[in-house]
Formats: structure tokens, sequence, C-alpha cells
């Protein structure tokens, strides 16, 4: 037994030296493959991991409780910082359970630009996973390849917006504004070349001998275990179970767009990866049908309702009462109606969703965030059992967690 | 007279009431004869207290005894494989309970449904990670956020904040700001309790200017040296303009510019 004080802390390692021969290995929270501030305490049997135990917290903000105390409208920026990876994402499910909440209908032109961003959105989050799955793994110049396309998207999102990571570009009712001169056909521009670029990321790592010694059979999810870790998005369509809540519950315009979802029968890390690869197609594809639906709407792009949503600026500067009903939303906040909502939405990690419970006060009375990679990383404990060491690197990577959710 | 400051509550509450304001209400509807949902509350029996729909989803009413039974029965029975989310709201202030939800999916059906129950502050609840694994740090995390004890869960233990973190940060009565132990935990952790006085409590509140901080404030008319102290007041500098000097580099003559 050690004893501890100040100036000799607890060392776990020392564990080694015990009979029984296990290593107890810190594993982060500053190892630059922990994808931020994961730290996994491995028990370790040569190099055989016996005993996995994911400890979280260290980017814990409290963003469920500022949401009780921040208006509606105020705490959306906040959900930027959830997946800073896919900010929106995080705004856009916030922003669908108010409107559930309250009610409202959003303008057409706005649900084609939120679904534009959404997909825009995810085709980043997915390079950013190729990107760095690809670079824990050791391939360093796919991470290169992909964060020059990203790069791109980027671009077109800060050409929208003004923000590269925060966007807050999803706004409850709608969007704040229309999409920028040339934007549109700078966009065809990128999803005419990406489907290149997703074919040569494949080029570099499908067949590679390497990838696929590192990838295949590793990190083996069945379905059942799966669905009972509460896995949700490409790690549930990775083990077999076709459920996308873009096609199962749809929301927004996916109901009107033709588009496939890949499912991989594999169980394995190649078979998530390849997943990724063709989910960056599909939301290619979609987005050239939002490009054809974008002319034909309204240019109308905030909900029509008092209440809740302040007019456009025109009318606020040019009518004494929508100057008033905007003050009043901007000092007191809207007041949504009593009630609780719980709204899942497809983020490029998984199933992201809101739980608001309203008590009709211009603070949510609870908000909770289920967030995709909370339950992704609590799957590690029983995920990492048996493998060796060096596959943690890979199974960590697959499982694509992001803990701006995971601590929130 | 002072303003009255309930201490049940401690977060942030409307500046402005309207007294004659009546919230309305998310639309609740029965549950259809004969759909999906009516077969769900069929199958828990008189375990529901109520049922409801609500925004396309079954919110179910039950007793905080029956959670284990009635997630079994969903599981079984009725397809719900996935626990997709739960958690807790605090309601001690208004009726001294928890109200615990659980989100359960349907993946055959794409149906969703809500379990709700209360339980009485201090009371345990039956852990359901034998069911769902998914449970396992969702109720780690409802006890590390509001303190409701887990029967029979296998790793009861705080999951976000440190483990010898005291208090629970959602609970109605913890400040957002933190408590009085949040703002020594630092200090007592790394320092020690004696530097308490040496080091101070730990700032969090982010717009807060201390008078006598010359390290990183300076005011406007009273500059003084970097870190010098006027806790017994400073003296006042006269504000000095810069001076701008024309050069005409022809004749090689200087020229003060006047000021308009």
């Amino acid at each position: 037994m050690q004893v501890t004080n100040k100036l000799s802390p607890f060392f776990e390692n020392l564990n080694f030296e015990r009979d029984d021969n296990t290593m107890v290995i810190n594993f982060g929270p500053q190892h630059p493959s922990a994808h931020g501030q994961l730290r996994l305490i491995l028990e370790l049997d040569g190099e055989e991991v016996v005993k996995a135990t994911p400890d979280i917290g260290y980017l814990h903000r409290g963003i469920e409780k500022m949401a009780e105390n921040m208006t509606y409208n105020e705490f959306l920026p906040t959900t930027d910082r959830l997946d800073y990876i896919a900010s929106t994402a995080n705004n856009y499910a916030y922003a669908l359970s108010v409107e559930k909440l309250i009610g409202l209908d959003v303008p057409r032109r706005a649900q084609v630009i939120r679904t534009m961003l959404l997909e825009l959105n995810r085709i980043i989050s997915h390079l950013f996973f190729i990107a760095t799955h690809a670079l824990d793994v050791g391939a360093m110049s796919v991470f290169l390849y992909a964060f020059r396309e990203r790069e791109f998207a980027m671009d077109l999102m800060e050409d929208y917006c003004g923000a590269r990571l925060t966007h807050s570009s999803v706004r409850i009712g709608g969007v704040p504004l229309d999409l920028p001169e040339n934007w549109i056909e700078n966009m065809i521009t990128y999803t005419q070349k990406l489907p290149d670029a997703v074919k040569m990321y494949e080029d570099l790592l499908t067949e590679n001998r390497i990838w696929k010694m590192r990838l295949e059979d590793v990190g083996t999810i069945s379905a059942e275990n799966a669905m009972n870790w509460g896995c949700s998005g490409i790690m549930l369509r990775g083990s077999g179970v076709k459920y996308d809540i873009r096609k199962e519950e749809p929301y927004e315009l996916y109901s009107e767009l033709n588009f496939d979802i890949p499912v991989s029968n594999s169980c394995d890390s190649l078979g998530r990866y390849r997943l990724y690869m063709e989910e960056m197609r599909q939301s290619a594809r979609i987005i050239e049908q939002l490009v054809l639906m974008y002319p034909k709407t309204e240019p109308q792009l905030m909900a029509h309702s008092p209440q809740y949503i302040s007019a456009p600026k025109e009318e606020i500067m040019t009518q004494n009462y929508a100057l008033m009903q905007h003050f009043v939303l901007v000092t007191q906040g809207m007041k949504p109606p009593k009630g609780d909502v719980y709204v899942p939405t497809e983020s490029p990690k998984g199933e992201l969703g809101f739980y608001i419970k309203s008590e009709g006060e211009p603070y949510a009375y609870r908000l909770k965030c289920r967030a995709p990679s909370f339950y992704h990383t609590g799957l590690l404990q029983e995920l990492l059992i048996g493998t060796y060491i060096a596959d943690v690197v890979t199974i960590i990577g697959t499982t694509n967690i992001v803990f701006g959710e995971v601590d929130r | 007279m002072r303003k009255y400051v309930p201490k049940d509550n401690v977060q942030k509450k409307s500046y402005y009431t309207d007294r004659f304001w009546v919230a309305p209400r998310v639309p609740q509807s029965d549950v259809e004869e004969g759909s999906h949902f009516a077969s769900v509350v069929e199958a828990l029996g008189d375990r529901v207290i109520s049922a409801y729909v609500s925004v396309g989803q079954l919110i179910v009413n039950i007793k905080h005894q029956d959670n284990y039974s009635t997630l079994e029965t969903l599981k079984d029975e009725c397809g719900y494989k996935v626990c997709t989310e739960l958690s807790a709201v605090d309601y001690l202030a208004q009726d001294g309970e928890f109200e615990i939800f659980y989100q359960m999916l349907n993946l055959d059906e794409a149906l969703r449904v809500r379990v709700v129950c209360r339980i009485p502050e201090g009371e345990a609840i039956e852990s359901t990670v034998p069911l769902f694994k998914s449970a396992n740090f969702a109720e780690r995390e409802m006890y590390d956020m509001f303190g409701i004890k887990i029967n029979n869960h296998p790793f009861h233990k705080r999951i976000i904040m440190p483990d010898d973190w005291e208090g629970h940060p959602l609970l109605k009565t913890y400040p957002l700001q933190g408590d009085e132990f949040a703002s020594w935990y630092e200090v007592d952790k790394i320092f020690g309790k004696e530097y308490r006085d040496v080091i101070g409590p730990e700032n969090r509140d982010p717009s807060r200017i201390d008078r006598y901080d010359t390290k990183r404030f300076s005011r406007v008319g009273y500059e003084v040296d970097f870190d010098a102290d006027i806790s017994q007041g400073e003296s006042k500098t006269p504000i000095e303009y810069s001076q701008t000097v024309l050069v005409d580099y022809t004749t090689g003559t200087e020229q003060l510019d006047e000021r308009r």
C-alpha cells in the first residue's frame, strides 16, 4: 500500500509489481489520440486489456445548468460548444426541440438552408473523423488531404455565417440570413468535387494492407450489444441495424429527399469507416437536390409568430408594434407553453436529442442534452476488454467521440 | 426591506412577471384505440397511472417502485430495445420529489415512449443496468447531478464531477456560479487549506473587477505603476495627450501641430 501525500502522489503503475502482474496505465487525459479529454484507466495483462474504466468530466462546463439560467435564445450559441466539430447539428437539434415545444412551422426557404447546412456540417464532421482516425492509426497523408477538403467546406460555412467552428447559423424559428451571392455555385462546385476526394481517400485506405490489418475485426460490436449500450448513428448502422432518424422519423425536408442509408454487417471498425465514406457521398447527393429546391421557395426566412419570434429587421425598423414585441422578446425572452418534449435528430455522431421541460417561464426548467458520444464512451468499458493496447487507439477513433458533448 | 430570495430555488428568475399570464400547455391527446401505443399501455397493465400522447410520443406515468418491471415489459414484450436517455428533473421545492424519465425507442416501429415516475427525496431507485447497459453511465450521471441514489448499480460513483466533490450541481438549490465548497476546492486540493488566506476564493464571476487590482486594470486619469498598492488611495495623474510634430523636410523646420 502506498502512502500518498502532496509531495509523493499516488502512482497507479506500482500495481505492476504485484504477483498477478497486471499493469494499470492511464491513457489520457492529455494523450493526443484521446480525442480531447478522455482518461482511460486500462488494466493490462501483457499487452491485453483486462479492464477499462473511462473517466470523463475533464471538459465539464455545466451546459445543462447554464440552460436553466438563460433564456431560450441566449442559450442557442452555447449549444455550439457541445459537439464543436458539428455545431450546426447542435444548434439545429436545440432549435427544433424548442420549435416542437411551441409548435412552430418554419418557412420553406429556411428549411432548405437548414438542411443544406446540416449536410454540409455532416461532411465537415465526417472529414474530420477520417482525418483524425487515419492519423491515429498512422496514415499521416490522409489527414492532410481530408483537412484540405474540410477547409473548403468550412470556407463555405464561413461565407454563409461568418464562423468556421461555432456557427450558430440555425436560430429558433428559421435562419437569420439568406444565402449570399455565388454561394450556390460554390456549393455545387464543392459537391461535384467531393466524391472524387472521397474516392481518393478510399483508394489510399480501403485496400491498404496496414489499414486493413489495423481496422478489420477490431472493435466488433454485435447488433444486440449496440442496442443495449444505446449506440446510435454509424455505431448502430455499423452493426447491421438499419436505423437512421432522418429516414425513420423524418424531420425538416428529409422526407422529400432521395438518399440511401448505408449499413454494414461486418460490425467492425473497417465497416464503420466505409459507412462514413458512403455517408459523405449521400450528403453531397442531398445537397445537390436541395440546390434545385432553393429557387422555388419564398424569401421568408423566420417563422411568423409574434409571441415567440421577433419580426424581420425591416419590420422592426419600420413598424412600432414589431419593435415593441422585439423589445419584449429580447429583454424578457420567449415563454414557451408548459410541458416537456424530447426531439431526436441524427447528428453526424448519432442520435442527438434535447429534452426540454418548460414551466411556462422564459428559462427552461430542465434541459437534458442526449449526446451520442456520451453513450459511445460508456460502451468503451466493454468494447476494449480483450483487445490489445495498440487497438485501443483505433477503437477510440472509430467511436468518433467528441468531449464537448460527453462532458457537456 | 431586503428583497425576498427563495432559498430552495436559486436559479435565475424572470425579472418581469405578468400577473395575468396563464401559460398554455403543450397539446396532449389520449391514446388512440387500436394504435401501437394502446397495445403498450395494455401490456403495462395496472402499473400505468396515466398515459397520453404528446408530440408523437407516448408518455406513461408509473410509480417509482415499478420502474424495473415496466422497462422489462417494454423491452421484452413491446420491442423497446433501446433506452436512449434517462435523467431527472428537480421538483424538490414544489413537491419534495424528483421526476425521473426513461426515454425508450422501438427500432422496428420507429416510435418512442417516455416512462415518467416521481420519487421522494432521499429514496433510492432501482437500477435498470441489467436491462439496458446504456443506463450504466446515465444513472451515474443522474446520481452525480441530482444525488439520487441507485440500488444495485454495478459502479455507483460520480462520473462528471470529481469523486470528492460536495453537492449535486443540477439541484435547484445549487447556484450557477458554484457554492462555498466549489470556490475553495482547487485551493484546498492543490495548496492546502492553510493557503486560503494567501490565494483567496476562486473567482467564478467572469465580469468581476477588483477595485484595487493594478495588475490587470487601471483607471483613466489615475494611472499607477504595475502591481502598486492602491488600497490607501492613489494620486491623480493628469491626462497627457500625444503631440504631433510636423516636420518640413525641405526647410528642415519643425512645428508643433495645433490641437483643434
